[in-house]
């Protein structure tokens, strides 16, 4: 009883952020409801006691994705527009995707043994430090891996955004100014 | 229920809340835990509010050759409460085509995920609110929050200034929260955990009657010097408060904010002040340790908050005297200086860590070569991009077309 009520409220918090995401009708406040959506994940998985992934996804989500949706909306579309809810005729294909989506992963977990209690291996003493030697030892390739992409994505990105050096011609005064 | 601590002077507060605790039936204990700790950190870091707004209203006032607030009180010592009263009684003005909803919350958001910060900050010893076994990391998840609600507050308020001090804002605290990170990393590179009970514990140790403070070592201080300037930026301080900017976009992102609202906006930008000063003093400046042994009878809750005010009179200080950076100055600094002097102070601590402590058979020899590495390997750095940055640059004397 005393881990299930924080936890109804939490998924309550999660959904409403979902559905409110979905029917609002302004961008900017579906990009905050989306936000506490995040949240509420985040304090699901604190929740559960595990800490690092909630921190982790409190950083990654509120912090970097929501402020970065915010400002893709802020830079592209002014954000000002009233658009109508799309009730789009893709609706009941939508909903039949969302429905095996669900179904397959509610088998996943209902199959993987997980969802009972005496399947869970007990959480290691210190957890911070026992994830932090996994990953330095044991998947210490896949965190290269990815850092080398991750790398190799934000320098595709400058690229992508700098601005092409022109031949000095007369007609482009201002991108022969130093 | 645990034994009551013995009621030293160190421990006091925890022996008070303790007995508190006791002394209720068992169903309300855990509620009375709770509140006890929120009530307390509420209750001091408000009066620490009004006090520094004090101090660096009568301290910036000399600085700049004046008096400063010198009516309500002896001295003007009452003016927070006038503030507060004053700003208790104004209208709360909201503007007609703003985003009401969303310009009501921000400045709730705002003050929430400030005053949450403190929740891993140990103001004493025994006395951190949530010990968790991630508290570097909970700190700057929860200083994400208040990214959002600045953005909320210029967004809401349907104002273009506001937008703009928004945008300003959000720029700066995401250039200067990866070099703030990136200088707290080698401290838990080297305390080897995020606890940040766990880090001040580390600090607390003493060889010949000195702490081992990470600002004692050459990294160590190097990276608090980086973690203050970022803090300063992360915080919109001066001279990093372009997001406010008086002369050109007149107050950023809470200028449609009025009466008890500012206020608290007010209040949310020194709270983030003291929460990221308090992280400073855990990481590097040994938290509520004492630097030498033979002070170590101080209460260790007078240590931390001694050491608060000396950096929030720094803070003064420096607002005081410095002007405030443009907005290529202040992206260039955290990109080209700030990113990689904080690499550098990372790589200096790897170093630290691994040089032996003994060389030759002699403890001290070991440690003035441990010594000199790390200080070069950080000071050379510094040289270089310094030059290379200068490079190319001529200062010379200003012409004032228009003023003379």
């Amino acid at each position: 009883m005393r881990t299930t009520v924080p936890f109804l409220i939490l998924a309550v918090l999660t959904l409403a952020g979902g559905v409110a995401a979905m029917t609002l009708r302004r961008l900017v406040h579906c990009a905050l409801a989306l936000t506490v959506s995040f949240a509420g994940l985040a304090a699901l998985y604190l929740n559960l006691g595990a800490e690092f992934a909630g921190l982790a996804q409190l950083l990654v989500y509120v912090g970097a994705i929501a402020i970065l949706i915010v400002f893709a909306i802020l830079l592209t579309r002014g954000g000002d527009d009233k658009a109508e809810p799309s009730f789009s005729p893709a609706g009941p294909a939508g909903a039949v995707l969302a429905l095996a989506v669900f179904a397959v992963l509610a088998w996943a977990v209902e199959t993987s043994g997980l969802a009972h209690p005496a399947a869970i291996p007990a959480a290691p003493p210190e957890p911070m430090r026992a994830l932090g030697f996994a990953l330095m030892q044991r998947y210490v390739l896949p965190l290269e891996v990815i850092g080398l992409m991750l790398t190799a994505a934000m320098i595709g990105a400058v690229i992508l955004a700098l601005r092409e050096k022109r031949p000095q011609t007369p007609e482009s005064p201002r991108s022969a100014a130093p | 229920m645990t034994a009551l601590p013995a009621p030293t002077a160190d421990q006091i507060w925890v022996w008070i809340k303790a007995w508190l605790v006791i002394h209720t039936p068992a169903p309300f204990q855990a509620l009375v835990s709770i509140v006890c700790i929120v009530a307390a950190i509420i209750v001091v870091f408000a009066s620490l509010f009004a006090l520094t707004v004090l101090l660096e209203r009568k301290g910036l006032g000399r600085i700049q050759n004046r008096y400063g607030p010198n009516r309500v009180g002896p001295c003007g010592i009452l003016q927070p409460i006038a503030d507060a009263v004053k700003s208790l009684t104004k209208e709360d003005i909201v503007p007609r085509s703003a985003d009401h909803v969303v310009h009501y919350l921000a400045p709730l958001v705002l003050v929430a995920a400030s005053f949450l910060a403190y929740a891993v900050l140990p103001i004493g010893r025994n006395m951190t609110a949530v010990n968790l076994d991630a508290g570097v990391l909970f700190f700057f998840a929860i200083g994400a929050a208040s990214e959002l609600a600045v953005f909320m507050a210029g967004w809401s308020s349907r104002n273009k200034y506001s937008l703009l001090g928004a945008m300003r804002a959000i720029a700066q605290m995401v250039s200067y929260e990866v070099p703030l990170i990136l200088s707290s990393i080698a401290v838990v590179m080297i305390a080897g955990t995020l606890s940040t009970s766990a880090i001040v514990h580390e600090q607390a140790r003493t060889t010949h009657g000195i702490a081992h403070w990470y600002a004692f070592t050459p990294w160590g201080l190097a990276g608090f010097i980086l973690f203050m300037i970022a803090a300063t930026a992360v915080t919109n301080r001066s001279p990093f408060d372009l997001p406010e900017g008086e002369s050109e976009i007149i107050a950023g992102y809470f200028i449609e904010y009025s009466g008890f609202k500012f206020a608290l906006f007010f209040l949310a930008e020194y709270l983030e002040m003291f929460a990221v000063s308090g992280l400073g003093i855990t990481l590097f400046l040994g938290g509520w340790s004492s630097p030498v042994s033979f002070l170590a009878w101080i209460p260790s809750w007078i240590w931390f908050f001694a050491k608060l005010l000396v950096l929030i009179c720094c803070f003064i200080w420096v607002r005081g005297t410095l002007p405030r950076l443009r907005m290529d100055q202040l992206m260039n600094f955290a990109w080209k200086f700030m990113l990689p002097m904080t690499l550098f102070v990372i790589l200096s601590a790897g170093i630290w860590r691994f040089l032996p402590v003994t060389v030759a058979g002699s403890a001290a020899l070991g440690a003035v070569v441990r010594w000199l590495v790390c200080a070069l390997v950080v000071l050379l750095p510094y040289g270089t991009l310094a030059r290379t940055l200068e490079s190319g640059r001529k200062i010379e004397k200003r012409e004032y077309r228009f003023a003379d």
